[in-house]
């Protein structure tokens, strides 16, 4: 080893994979190059990775410059600059620039394609990764500006794969595992992820938006990719009818034949199964209840939280009359605050080719946020400053109660002109026939 | 190193190129068993932590061993991976959102021999590579950002509190005992690319120092406009600075009683740094979740306003968030999640019970929502 690293050394130790011990082999291997690889960029890339990271641990600062104007040609988005602040002590990442990799729906590889991106990463790239980043993309961390094309190049050609979104554009949307293996999704996840990915590949590719935005796809309200917290529009999945009941297995989890939430609680002595306690009475809404051995539920008070179905997954399913909600604005805390996602479309079907959502929703509402948001504005933030109502307008959406927590308490409504009967022109002199000054 | 084409014409970049083909379509990459049986599914069940089988309408079953992953990850490691998914899975596998690698097998008989290889293997220096868990109600993996290892922002590391945290919630991860899930996120500075503002436990790198400022060269790399308008609390503003050789130079000025830290400015303008070896340290949150289960989802609270990067260890954050975990295990009620106990027993008690100061920090004085965070009820707990 090329750096001593005292500090990242102690971090090979606990049970947890140890990120150290990974990029050790991964520097020894390198170094010892069984393969013959022909390495296109500095053979001790990742010696430097962690010379570099052990003196951030020492100075408790970063030592990666600002950014840093690279990428392949025709494309705004998808290389992620970097720059190492002592090229001098780690010329191994003096030029150690990001690639994302578009992932694929629910995160499913063969061994094959995997080992495809793998070969082409180590040889032209510094042979680490991660698997994925938070957006979703597989993260090819650090090469140089010269393999940016040919990587590219090879991932086109070879590997029949494109790069993901950075920067002021449609971010790499992602979605949950879905139907491919939840009975809780309902709508295809994947799917539509895929199907609008690549719709607006060129809005993925080339920023021309405000700044980031982001998709994201949950099948059911569990939402386990997290959707309503972090996408600008969050997709997630919904019914309108009844949940399906089995009477019989609602009794084989009241006789402790099944065990309530799939096993989940399965560490510790919780008792036995109490449906009153554990499920009845954590109904949000509190809709459901016990006739004599049956399990009743007023569907149309229920607000589909998931918990019942969640506990009693082999007694309860999802209704048939399924679509998705849509929700718009969410982000993290930078500038103005975390927002969640605001209910804009209480509820949507979600059938291929998914022209009502692209023509109805996203597009209005882009158009909206593109005319009007200012530079480094998010969708969430442009809702703020404008008002719920405005989006309402520019995508020609109907108010709906189910969009708000509750109405305002503030009598400050922004009447147009034309909900007022005989509008604003008024003439003070005739006001003034009846009101002496 | 001699350079080797990949076939890219440096001269000709339009020749043969191709673009906006997407990712690979997932149906690709199903392995038989899903491509068979997908949106049929009939229910789920918890075998053992890490372990769960889905049965279909059709009656094929597939079994999941869940595995945790350092999300940085070798490609040694990746091709270590991918010799276990040909050995045991037919040559397929899938990440989580969490990071964790999910193996499938299409029968129980091959669950066994799966979890034995995966347990059997070790690092060099002693930590699993593929430890079995992260479901239920236990604690899954926790997801990161990129922090010291390659982001320009970080206030933090990630790659290293994470090991750290994952090594004390080890147990956790691999059990059940839990009342609910507890998810545990990272962001190593606010711009949040992990989007950390709705977990159990958030652990957010901060800053506590205003910018640097870079006189010399700060009109040479910022767009001075760019910069000013870039603060949300309007600190900035321009200046001409006289350098220590007489020059004058356009800059800015900063109000530092109005800046709150958020490097916004940073982003627009590398001339205006904010890393800083004291002022830089993590801030600890707590009580938020995204599912709709129950309760709605929710914002995680500040709960701790600062500990200090404590390099490679950060035994602090460790002890602070085992402290949380094992208090809200032992007094939550069944299915109730860190946030709803903590609105449950209300946050004095939270304070009082996880042994934690509350101080002036931990009060809302940012913009209107901060009102609706003060109290405005007589109904609270000596």
């Amino acid at each position: 080893m090329k750096h001593e690293i005292p500090m990242l050394d102690q971090l090979e130790s606990g049970p947890w994979p140890s990120f150290v011990s990974d990029l050790k082999q991964e520097a020894e291997r390198r170094a010892k190059n069984p393969d013959n690889i022909e390495y296109q960029i500095p053979v001790d890339v990742v010696e430097d990775i962690l010379g570099v990271l052990e003196l951030s641990f020492k100075h408790g600062r970063t030592h990666w410059k600002h950014g840093g104007i690279v990428g392949v040609f025709g494309y705004g988005g998808g290389v992620i600059g970097r720059y190492c602040d002592q090229p001098e002590m780690f010329p191994g990442v003096a030029h150690f620039h990001t690639m994302r990799i578009a992932q694929p729906g629910g995160k499913f590889y063969t061994t094959e394609h995997l080992r495809r991106i793998t070969d082409l990463w180590d040889f032209r790239g510094s042979g680490i990764t991660n698997m994925h980043g938070s957006t979703g993309d597989i993260i090819f961390l650090g090469t140089t500006t010269k393999q940016l094309e040919e990587i590219f190049y090879e991932l086109t050609h070879n590997i029949g794969q494109d790069l993901g979104g950075s920067g002021s554009n449609l971010r790499t949307p992602a979605d949950c595992i879905g139907q491919a293996r939840c009975e809780y999704a309902c709508y295809d996840t994947q799917d539509l992820c895929y199907d609008l990915t690549m719709e607006y590949q060129d809005e993925l590719h080339r920023p021309a938006f405000p700044y980031k935005f982001k998709f994201k796809f949950d099948g059911c309200p569990n939402g386990c990719v997290a959707s309503i917290a972090r996408a600008d529009m969050s997709f997630i999945g919904t019914w309108k009818d009844d949940i399906k009941i089995d009477q019989e297995a609602v009794q084989a989890y009241i006789g402790g034949e099944f065990v309530p939430n799939a096993g989940a609680h399965s560490g510790r002595d919780w008792g036995a199964f109490d449906i009153q306690k554990e499920v009845i009475d954590l109904c949000p809404t509190e809709c459901m209840w016990m006739d004599g051995k049956e399990l009743k539920i007023d569907n149309r008070e229920c607000t589909r939280c998931m918990h019942c179905i969640n506990v009693m997954p082999r007694a309860l399913r999802i209704g048939d009359e399924r679509g998705l909600s849509i929700f718009a604005g969410a982000k993290a805390p930078i500038l103005d605050g975390a927002q969640l996602g605001s209910l804009i479309v209480p509820f949507i079907k979600a059938e291929a080719p998914y022209t009502e959502i692209k023509e109805n929703v996203i597009e209005p509402i882009w158009d909206w946020w593109m005319e009007e948001g200012k530079n480094r504005e998010r969708l969430g933030e442009l809702m703020k400053r404008q008002g719920l109502q405005k989006l309402l307008e520019m995508a020609n959406f109907e108010p709906d109660p189910r969009m708000v927590q509750e109405p305002r308490t503030n009598p400050y409504i922004f009447w147009k002109e034309e909900e007022v009967e005989g509008g604003w022109e008024r003439d003070i002199n005739e006001f003034r026939k009846h009101h002496q000054r | 190193m001699a350079f080797i084409s990949s076939g890219y014409n440096p001269d000709k970049p339009m020749e043969d190129r191709i673009t906006d083909i997407g990712p690979r379509k997932y149906d690709e990459f199903y392995p038989p068993v899903i491509a068979k049986n997908k949106g049929t599914w009939l229910y789920h069940e918890y075998l053992q932590p890490g372990v769960f089988v889905h049965v279909a309408e059709s009656g094929d079953e597939v079994y999941t061993v869940r595995c945790g992953g350092a999300r940085l990850m070798s490609v040694t490691h990746i091709r270590e991976i991918c010799e276990i998914a040909d050995k045991h899975c037919g040559g397929y596998l899938r990440f989580t959102t969490r990071n964790n690698i999910e193996f499938m097998v299409d029968g129980k008989d091959k669950v066994q021999p799966l979890i034995d290889d995966l347990e059997s293997r070790k690092f060099d220096a002693g930590s699993f590579k593929f430890p079995i868990g992260g479901t239920g109600a236990g604690i899954s993996n926790i997801v990161h950002t990129q922090g010291w290892l390659h982001c320009h922002t970080p206030a933090t590391d990630a790659s290293g509190p994470v090991k750290a945290v994952m090594d004390v919630l080890f147990d956790e991860f691999k059990n059940h005992r839990m009342p609910a899930h507890v998810r545990v996120s990272l962001a190593c500075c606010l711009n949040m690319c992990g989007a950390v503002h709705c977990s159990d436990i958030a652990i957010l790198g901060y800053h506590r120092k205003p910018p640097l400022l870079d006189h010399e060269y700060l009109d040479k790399m910022c767009e001075i406009p760019l910069a000013i308008a870039s603060c949300p609390t309007a600190a900035i503003k321009p200046s001409k600075v006289e350098l220590p050789d007489g020059k004058k130079v356009n800059s800015v000025a900063i109000n530092n009683d109005r800046c709150m830290f958020c490097g916004n400015c940073y982003t627009m303008c590398p001339s205006l740094p904010l890393a800083d070896t004291e002022g830089d340290g993590i801030v600890l949150m707590a009580g938020g979740k995204v599912s709709n289960r129950v309760s709605a989802p929710k914002f995680s609270k500040v709960v701790v306003a600062f500990i200090p990067n404590e390099a490679p260890r950060w035994p602090t954050t460790c002890d602070v968030i085992q402290k949380m975990v094992e208090v809200y295990a032992g007094e939550a009620r069944k299915y109730e999640r860190l946030g709803e106990w903590a609105e449950r027993i209300g946050w004095e008690r939270f304070f009082e019970k996880c042994e934690l100061e509350f101080t002036h920090h931990l009060i809302d004085d940012f913009r209107d929502p901060a009102y609706y965070t003060w109290r405005q009820t007589s109904q609270f707990k000596f």
